[in-house]
C-alpha cells in the first residue's frame, strides 16, 4: 500500500495498519451535508478554505475557543480483554456546545472510529495521523508506562489538531466524540459495512484504470510529498541514532566514575581531586541522561509525528486521484453509451463537482498544513537546540567549579591549552 | 661506582610533557627543576649526597632536540633500509647580554637505535633507574607502521628531547662520560659504549631479577611500596581502557550529527520558507560533527599522562625487585656464615651435627690427625672471616640501598603528586573547551532554526 518501504532497522516505526486505513472509503456523498451547517457551493468552499497566515498563527495565538486535554489513562479488564481507557476532557465556549465542560473516557478504538469517520466525510482533507497501534512489532507490551504516556500524548496533539482544524472541528462526529457519554450508539450508525465494501472495490478498480492527467500542482504536491517523507524519515532515523549513541556513552561514562574513585582510594593527597573528578564526570553523565531524555520526549515524537503524516498525505492524494479516476471512467462512459444518457449526465456532473470540491479541499488543506509542519518542526528543533545549550552551560558549571576547588595556588596556563 | 642512585625525580622534573605537538619544547625553553636539584641537597648526610650536589649538565649546557630528518642506508646486513634520525642541538648555557646573539650552538645526529642504546647503557650501569620505563610506546618503541609518519616522529622528537634533559638534569647521570659523548661526539661513540662491557652486568643483574627467590624477612616499607604500585597499575590501566572506550562513543555521538548536516541540506532543497534555515542548521551540524577530532586529539595528552604513570609503576617495582635481590644476597651471605660457624664449632668440640663428608669418612677411616684438624680449622677461620666481610658489605649495601632509595621514592611521590593534579586540571580545561564549543555550535543552530 505505502509506497515507501519500512527498513529493518526500523525500530520505532512498525506501522501496523488499522483494518479501518486499509479500506479506502469513497462516499458518494461528497458534501458536507451531515449536519454541519456549510455553504454547499464550490466557490464559497474555496474561499473557506483559503486560509491567510495570519488567521493561522492567531489561531496557535488566543482565538482557541476549545480546550481539550487527554490525561489520566486507566486500565480496564474485562473477561475478554484489557485495554485502556483515556480521559478527554473539554473545555469550550462554541456555541453548538451545549454545555462548556465535558468529561468521557475513550479508548484507543474510539479515537481510530473519530479519524476514520472524519477521513470518510472528508477525503481530500488532511487529518492528523493517529498513533499507531503498536510501537515497537511485538517487543514492546502494551501496557508499559512509556508506551501509554507516549501514546497518551499523542492521542492529546491529535484532538488538539483536530480541533484547530476549521472544518474538522467542526464535524458532527467530534463533537459527539468529545461529548457523549457512551459512544457504542453513536459508532454503528452510517453507512454499513457492505456498502463500504462496495464503494471500495469499484474505487480499486477505477485506480487501477489510472488517471488520465493530473493537474500540474497535484503533480509538483506528489514529489513533495514523496521527498518529504523520505526526508522526514531520514531525519527521525538520524535522529534515534543519535541517541543510541548517547545512551551507549552514558553506559562508558558510568565506568568512568567508579574507577577514579578506586584510584582515589590508593591515594592521600591525590585523594581529593581524584574523587572531584569522580563527581564531576558523574553530574556530567546525568546531564546527558537529561538530555537523552529530552529529545526522546520532544524532537522523536515530532519526527515521528509527521512521519506519520507523511503516510496520510499520500493516502490524501491516492484518494483524490481516485476521485478523479472514478470521474473520468464515468465520463468516457458517458461519452461511448447512447443509452441512459439523461441519468448518467447527472451522475457524471455530480462525479465532476466533486472532483473539484476534492481539489480545493486539497489546496486549502495543503497551505494550512504546510504551515503548521513549519511551525511544529521548528519549535521542536529549537527547543532541542535549547536544551543542548543548557546542557552544555551545566556541564561548563560543573567543571569549572572543580577548577576552582583546585585554585589553592594560582593555576598554571600551559601554551595552547588556554580556554579559547 | 655509583651504584645506589635513584632517577626517580628524573621522572618529573620538568612542567613541559613528552611527545605532544603542541609544546614545542625547543630552544628557548628551560625546564624547571625542584629545588631539592639544584645546589646544595636539601638534606646532607654526607657522603653520597656530597656527590649530588655538583651541579648537573643542565647548568653547564642547553640541550634541544630541533628536527627530525629521513635517511637511507645500507644496515648491517647489507640491506638498504629508511630510518629517521634527529638533530642534537647544544650550547654553553650562558645569559646573553642584552641585544646580543646566543652563541651557536654544537650539533650532531643520533638516530633512534642511538638514543635507545644510551638508554640501556644508563640503565644497566646505574644500579636503579627509573627512566621513563622501557615501554613508554611514543618514545621506545618502533611500532612497525608509524616510524616514519610525521605526527608519531614528532612525537618522538618531543620524547627524546625530554630524556636527554631528565638525564642532564640529573647531577650524576649527567656527569657521564657516555653521556657527554652522546651528546658532543658524533663518530665512535657507539663503540664507546660497547667498550664499557656495561652488557655483562647486564646479564647477571638482569638475569637474577627474574628468578624467583624468597626473602625471609621483607622490609614492610618496601612491601607496601609494592603493592601500591600493584594498585595503581591496576586501576590506571582500567581508567585508560574505559577512557578509550568513553572517547569511542563520543565520537559516534558527535559523527552521527553529520548525518543532521546531510540531511538538513537535502531537504531545505525542496523547502520555501523553511530552506534557508534548515541549510545553514545542517552547516553547524557539520561543525559540531568534525569538532570531536580535535576534542580527542587534546585528550590524548592527558591519556598519555597518566601512561606515563604505568610506566613509574613497572619502574618501581623492579626497585623492590632489586631490593628483594639485596635483601636476598645479604641473607644468603649471612646464612653462609652462620653454617660456616657451625662448622667450626663441630670441629672444635668434635660433635657432629652436619652432615658432612669429612665427617663420614672421618669416622669410617678413623679420626684424623691434630695437624690435618687444625689446617681445617685454619682454612675454616680464614673463609669465616671473609664471610664475615662479605655480610658486612652487603649489609651495607643494603642500608644504602635503602635509604637512597627512600629517600628519592618520596621525593619522586611529592613530584607525581603534583604533576598527576596538574594532569586532572588540564583535563578539566579541556572539558570546559569542550562545552564551550558545544554551546556555540548549538546557539548558532538555534538560531537557523528560528529562521525556519
Amino acid at each position: 500500500m505505502s509506497g515507501q518501504t519500512v527498513p529493518a532497522d526500523f525500530s520505532g516505526h512498525m506501522l501496523d495498519l488499522d483494518e479501518d486505513e486499509d479500506l479506502e472509503v469513497f462516499s458518494k456523498n461528497t458534501s458536507l451535508a451531515d449536519g454541519s451547517s456549510m455553504p454547499n457551493s464550490p466557490s464559497s468552499l474555496v474561499n473557506q478554505y483559503r486560509l491567510e497566515e495570519d488567521e493561522e498563527d492567531q489561531q496557535y495565538a488566543s482565538t482557541k475557543d476549545i480546550f481539550i486535554t487527554v490525561d489520566n489513562p486507566e486500565s480496564h479488564v474485562t473477561a475478554i480483554e484489557t485495554f485502556i481507557m483515556y480521559r478527554v476532557l473539554t473545555k469550550t465556549t462554541r456555541s453548538e456546545f451545549d454545555s462548556s465542560e465535558y468529561e468521557v473516557r475513550r479508548r484507543y478504538q474510539d479515537f481510530l472510529w473519530l479519524r476514520g469517520r472524519l477521513e470518510e466525510n472528508h477525503p481530500t482533507l488532511i487529518v492528523h495521523p493517529l498513533p499507531e497501534k503498536f510501537v515497537m512489532k511485538g517487543m514492546v507490551e502494551r501496557f508499559n508506562d512509556d508506551f501509554i504516556e507516549t501514546r497518551r500524548k499523542a492521542l492529546h496533539r491529535f484532538l488538539n489538531k483536530i480541533s484547530e482544524h476549521p472544518i474538522l472541528s467542526c464535524s458532527p462526529h467530534f463533537k459527539v466524540f468529545l461529548t457523549a457519554q457512551e459512544l457504542t450508539s453513536h459508532k454503528k450508525q452510517g453507512p454499513g459495512f457492505l456498502s463500504r465494501m462496495g464503494e471500495t472495490v469499484r474505487a480499486v478498480a477505477n485506480s487501477v484504470r489510472g488517471l488520465r492527467s493530473r493537474p500540474e500542482e497535484f503533480v509538483v504536491m506528489q514529489e513533495y510529498v514523496e521527498d518529504f517523507s523520505n526526508k522526514v524519515s531520514s531525519v527521525d532515523k538520524v535522529t534515534q541514532r543519535i541517541i543510541k549513541e548517547q545512551r551507549e556513552y552514558v553506559d562508558e561514562l558510568k565506568q568512568y566514575s567508579p574507577t577514579y574513585i578506586q584510584w582515589a582510594g590508593s591515594e592521600e593527597m591525590l585523594a581529593e581531586p581524584l574523587k572531584g573528578v569522580a563527581s564531576c564526570v558523574e553530574r556530567c553523565g546525568k546531564e546527558t541522561e537529561d538530555q537523552i531524555q529530552h529529545m526522546s520526549e520532544v524532537l522523536v515524537p515530532a519526527l515521528h509525528e509527521y512521519v506519520l503524516c507523511a503516510e496520510t498525505l499520500k493516502a490524501v492524494m491516492r484518494r483524490r486521484d481516485n476521485i478523479q479516476a472514478e470521474f473520468e471512467a464515468k465520463n468516457e462512459a458517458l461519452a461511448s453509451r447512447k443509452v441512459d444518457q439523461e441519468a448518467l449526465q447527472e451522475e457524471v456532473d455530480a462525479l465532476a463537482d466533486r472532483v473539484e470540491l476534492a481539489n480545493n479541499a486539497l489546496k486549502g488543506d495543503w497551505s494550512r498544513w504546510q504551515s503548521s509542519m513549519r511551525h511544529d518542526l521548528r519549535s521542536a528543533f529549537i527547543s532541542t537546540a535549547e536544551k543542548n545549550v543548557e546542557y552544555y552551560e551545566k556541564c561548563l558549571a560543573v567543571w569549572e567549579s572543580f577548577l576552582l576547588s583546585q585554585r589553592v595556588e594560582p593555576m598554571e596556563q600551559r601554551d595552547g591549552e588556554d580556554v579559547s | 661506582m655509583l651504584l645506589f642512585l635513584f632517577l626517580s625525580h628524573l621522572f618529573y622534573d620538568l612542567t613541559s610533557s613528552p611527545g605532544l605537538r603542541h609544546k614545542c619544547a625547543c630552544a628557548g625553553q628551560r625546564p624547571s627543576l625542584p629545588a631539592q636539584l639544584t645546589g646544595a641537597a636539601a638534606k646532607d648526610d654526607g657522603r653520597l649526597w656530597e656527590q649530588r650536589s655538583r651541579t648537573n649538565l643542565l647548568r653547564k649546557m642547553e640541550i634541544n632536540v630541533v628536527e627530525a630528518e629521513k635517511r637511507t642506508g645500507k644496515n648491517t646486513v647489507n640491506m638498504q633500509e629508511t630510518y629517521t634520525v634527529y638533530l642534537i642541538e647544544t650550547r654553553p648555557a650562558e645569559t646573553v647580554p642584552e641585544g646580543g646573539t646566543p652563541a651557536t650552538p654544537d650539533t650532531l645526529w643520533r638516530r633512534y637505535s642511538e638514543f635507545e642504546l644510551l638508554r640501556t647503557y644508563l640503565l644497566i650501569s646505574y644500579y636503579m633507574l627509573l627512566i621513563c620505563g622501557p615501554n613508554c610506546k611514543f618514545v621506545w618503541h618502533k611500532l612497525s607502521a608509524d616510524n616514519l609518519d610525521p605526527d608519531f616522529v614528532e612525537r618522538r622528537r618531543g620524547g627524546l628531547e625530554n630524556f636527554l634533559l631528565r638525564v642532564a638534569s640529573h647531577s650524576v647521570l649527567s656527569n657521564d662520560e657516555i653521556f657527554f659523548h652522546f651528546l658532543t661526539e658524533e663518530k665512535g661513540w657507539r663503540e664507546r659504549v660497547l667498550e664499557t662491557g656495561f652488557q655483562d652486568k647486564a646479564d647477571s643483574r638482569l638475569k637474577s631479577l627474574s628468578a624467583m627467590f624468597r626473602v625471609k624477612n621483607p622490609d614492610k616499607r618496601f612491601t607496601a611500596l609494592k603493592h601500591y604500585c600493584d594498585e595503581l597499575n591496576t586501576v590506571i590501566s582500567q581508567l585508560l581502557r574505559v577512557r578509550a572506550r568513553v572517547a569511542d562513543r563520543l565520537y559516534g555521538v558527535y559523527k552521527v550529527h553529520g548525518n543532521y548536516g546531510r540531511v538538513f541540506s537535502e531537504w531545505s532543497a525542496i523547502e520555501k520558507e523553511m530552506g534557508d534555515g534548515l541549510q545553514s542548521a545542517g552547516h553547524h551540524m557539520d561543525t559540531y560533527a568534525a569538532s570531536i577530532d580535535d576534542i580527542l586529539e587534546e585528550e590524548e595528552h592527558y591519556a598519555d599522562q597518566l601512561k606515563e604513570y604505568l610506566f613509574y609503576t613497572d619502574a618501581v617495582r623492579s626497585v623492590c625487585r632489586k631490593h628483594e635481590l639485596i635483601q636476598y644476597e645479604l641473607e644468603m651471605a649471612a646464612q653462609d656464615l652462620t653454617h660456616k660457624k657451625q662448622q667450626k664449632e663441630e670441629l672444635a668440640t668434635g660433635t657432629v651435627r652436619v652432615f658432612s663428608l669429612k665427617g663420614m669418612t672421618s669416622k669410617l677411616f678413623g679420626q684424623e690427625s691434630q695437624e690435618q684438624r687444625e689446617s681445617r680449622l685454619a682454612a675454616l677461620e680464614q673463609s669465616i672471616q671473609e664471610g664475615e666481610e662479605a655480610v658486612k658489605e652487603k649489609n651495607t649495601e643494603c642500608q644504602e640501598f635503602v635509604r637512597t632509595a627512600w629517600e628519592d621514592i618520596e621525593r619522586f611521590k611529592e613530584q607525581k603528586d603534583k604533576d598527576l593534579r596538574e594532569a586532572l586540571i588540564s583535563y578539566a580545561i579541556m572539558q570546559i573547551s569542550m562545552c564551550k564549543k558545544g554551546i556555540q555550535v548549538w546557539s548558532n543552530a538555534k538560531e537557523c532554526f528560528n529562521k525556519m
